[in-house]
């Protein structure tokens, strides 16, 4: 099937094309590690598994198509992908990273590269000022979310690659909550695009996976050496479900995205809601900066309620969503970032950032929107109706 | 009640699932695990963390080194890459002078890149170790018996020059595993493994191990293992968790054959000399010309060539072209990884077949060498 002439849509189910010698449609699990070498001058495509395997080459393949690439790499989670990608830096380099960065990033960049010598600075990616200031003669890498998480705050992707491009430093930008459907970093000039692939593309909270993108052939190669270096790569079973889950993601984002918007608008009608942040709101900040680089607002929210008390009640009360960590699922995953994904951030760190005590992170999954609503509505009528339970007790 | 080793092997994943009794525990893969309520987990969160099939594997590989707490990882480089993170920016190692093409890559990445110092010393003279030694020094990397000169160092020697100046002890146990050699009860800190070879056994899964003598060691690694995320996955863990149910019988097997093997390669004369120990499926031998290497493994009916070692299948591999590829040719040879040198990971097929296939070879050579002179 000819590249490019088709749609993200039609090509997430036909990039790969068929196995060439039996025209399966599914491609086809490699569980070897080694590889028989038939020409002793001349090794073949493939020898070990770590360096090169047919099923992780055809999702690596894929990833790169999708995201405008020329290569991609498949880790064994999302965490494998970023570490590989931030070794290429050496002792004495520093890197700037957005302070409101996934927690799992934070420790990795504080409690082990700073370790070897890789010095950091976190700033607020929203302030392209603050950014310029910040960046230092030995800065190599710029590294953004967008939309972040939790708190779904956008970065203007095509200013911090203009600061990047003026200082000589690599960006990085981790497009876990948008996809290649909806945000392609590679076309705003970002160099490596990070994905934890187990959340959205692999989609069904059943594979843990890490992939990266670049455009960049000489970062490519030190990718592919890192990689092989190091050896955090994708197995093959996992690498055939991430494959297995890209077929869908077309229509499990869409549903999902249509269903976050209107629970975003259910949750700003109520007043147990302090705030909600969703980048489909029009007053959410940076709402004209997303809708200018990216196709949609993706299925990922979060609300503010008042207390760590009133979490607990609707975390008790809601019936359908999944109170647990991770996100991006079928199933729809309710997250208390201050405990789960951003527990590795110390308190004040993390209340700095916005990520306090009332904060709930949301995300969409393809359950019945009107069920998920009365669900939540339930949970949210239940923190009063228990506080004025409490008053009574008390009185 | 101490168990052996083929015990423990074979018991493994055995009574972990109450609920349905099953011998071959479930595949877990799911990557979240629900909270009934704030601070409430079953152990178990985010599959990076803790997932309960890797758990049972690493458990498993614990009890087998009779260490404190093993991590299992995503390759057996991925392994060898959280250990080296837990060391910084001035750190000196003292490691085999001879190790597998892939550790010492690694090795001079991290002193490259990140200011970890290596110093590549000949393990059997302690001499040559202590003359390293510094303020700086953090740990000694070991690999015995090694890949591919088959040298074996005692560990309990290098023990005492370690704990002696505080040093870590690491062991890369690949080529031995538990059935042979156990590092920790001879004082090693840390022990590591390229599972893909005989603990998965059967060419089929890539994993890796770490297993540690401490509960400090293992916080500090698990820290290490969950930031870095180069973890095995449940699939992979059940791979391996199932082919090491087989390690006790394979190793007898391939030890029979290897022993059989080495006497029959020593007294051919187009082998120059065969480096073996007596234990173990692992031996290297010297053909005596280099241009027959090509046809040799181009010929080979039943043992395969092929990178990778510790598979049920014969596997010859030329480490000068494939495993140690990336160390220098001056320095490959002045460590006698000539270009005559063959890797022989024998398998655990007849041993009449694997000696009638390398035999049929041999006189191939013998006939094209008397009519082209």
């Amino acid at each position: 099937m000819g590249k490019k002439t088709y749609s993200r849509q039609t090509s997430l189910l036909h990039s790969h094309g068929y196995d060439a010698h039996t025209g399966a449609v599914s491609t086809p699990v490699y569980h070897a590690t080694t590889f028989h070498q038939s020409n002793f001058d001349q090794f073949g495509a493939y020898d070990y598994s770590r360096s090169g395997n047919p099923t992780r080459e055809t999702l690596e393949e894929t990833i790169a198509e999708l995201e405008g690439g020329v290569r991609g790499f498949a880790f064994s989670s999302g965490m494998a992908a970023i570490s590989t990608s931030f070794l290429i830096l050496s002792k004495g380099d520093h890197v700037l990273i957005s302070e409101e960065v996934y927690g799992g990033t934070y420790r990795l960049i504080t409690e082990v590269l700073n370790r070897f010598g890789i010095q950091y600075s976190f700033v607020d990616m929203r302030d392209l000022h603050e950014v310029a200031r910040s960046i230092r003669p030995n800065t190599k890498v710029i590294y953004i979310e967008t939309p972040s998480n939790p708190l779904l705050n956008i970065t203007d992707i095509e200013g911090i690659v203009k600061l990047a491009k003026a200082n000589d430093c690599y960006t990085f930008l981790d497009n876990t909550f948008m996809t290649p459907l909806l945000q392609r970093p590679l076309s705003l000039g970002i160099d490596v695009v990070l994905h934890s692939a187990t959340k959205f593309l692999a989609g069904h909270s059943d594979v843990l996976a890490g992939l990266a993108v670049t455009g960049n052939e000489l970062l490519a190669e030190k990718l592919a050496f890192l990689q092989n270096s190091f050896g955090a790569v994708l197995g093959p079973q996992d690498s055939w479900l991430l494959l297995r889950g890209l077929k869908t993601l077309h229509v499990r984002l869409k549903q999902s995205s249509e269903s976050a918007y209107k629970i975003s608008r259910f949750l700003e009608t109520r007043e147990e809601v302090e705030e909600v942040y969703y980048p489909g709101l029009s007053y959410h900040k940076g709402h004209e900066i997303h809708v200018r680089q990216a196709e949609g607002p993706g299925a990922v929210l979060s609300f503010r309620l008042k207390s760590e008390v009133e979490v607990r009640r609707l975390s008790k009360a809601v019936k359908i969503p999944v109170f647990a960590v991770s996100l991006g699922a079928v199933e729809s995953i309710l997250s208390y970032p201050a405990k789960m994904s951003h527990a590795s951030m110390p308190q004040p760190e993390r209340e700095r950032r916005g990520i306090t005590d009332g904060l709930l992170r949301l995300s969409v999954g393809l359950e019945d929107t009107n069920e998920l609503i009365e669900d939540l509505k339930q949970g949210l009528n239940s923190i009063k109706i228990e506080s004025i339970h409490d008053k009574i007790i008390h009185l | 009640m101490k168990k052996h080793i083929d015990t423990i092997l074979v018991q493994s994943g055995n009574r972990t699932d109450a609920g349905t009794g099953a011998i071959s525990p479930a595949i877990h893969l799911s990557t979240a695990y629900e909270h009934k309520a704030i601070g409430q987990s079953t152990g178990f969160d985010y599959s990076r963390t803790g997932n309960p099939t890797r758990s049972i594997v690493e458990d498993t590989l614990a009890k087998l080194e009779e260490g404190h707490r093993a991590l299992a990882f995503s390759s057996g480089m991925a392994a060898i890459q959280a250990v080296l993170s837990l060391f910084t920016t001035g750190d000196e190692l003292i490691v085999s002078q001879d190790l597998y093409g892939g550790s010492y890559r690694l090795f001079l990445q991290f002193e490259k890149q990140y200011g970890i110092r290596f110093h590549f010393v000949d393990m059997h003279d302690d001499s040559r170790i202590t003359e390293k030694l510094n303020g700086r020094t953090k740990a000694i990397f070991l690999e015995t018996p090694t890949n591919p000169l088959m040298n074996e160092t005692s560990i309990s020697a290098v023990s005492s020059i370690a704990q002696g100046h505080n040093l870590l002890l690491i062991v890369d146990n690949t080529f031995y595993t538990p059935i042979l050699q156990k590092p920790i009860t001879e004082g090693a800190d840390i022990v590591v493994h390229s599972a893909t070879k005989y603990l998965g056994g059967h060419n089929d899964v890539l994993a890796g191990a770490a297993i540690v003598n401490s509960e400090e060691l293992g916080e500090k690694l698990f820290i290490i293992q969950n930031s870095i995320g180069a973890v095995l996955s449940p699939f992979d863990s059940w791979l391996l968790l199932r082919g090491m149910k087989t390690l006790s019988i394979r190793m007898a097997q391939h030890e029979k054959n290897a022993r059989v093997i080495s006497e029959y390669l020593k007294n051919h004369d187009c082998v120059s000399d065969v480096l073996y120990t007596g234990r173990g499926g692992m031996l290297s031998f010297r053909i005596t010309r280099e241009e027959w290497v090509g046809p040799f493994l181009q010929k080979l009916k039943v043992i395969t060539f092929a990178e990778s070692l510790g598979g049920v299948e014969s596997f010859i591999t030329y480490p000068a072209a494939q495993t140690h590829a990336d160390i220098p040719v001056m320095e490959r040879n002045r460590l006698g990884i000539c270009n005559r040198l063959l890797r022989f990971s024998v398998g655990i097929e007849h041993v009449d077949d694997i000696i009638s296939d390398l035999e049929n070879v041999f006189n191939q050579l013998r006939g094209e060498a008397i009519i082209h002179g």
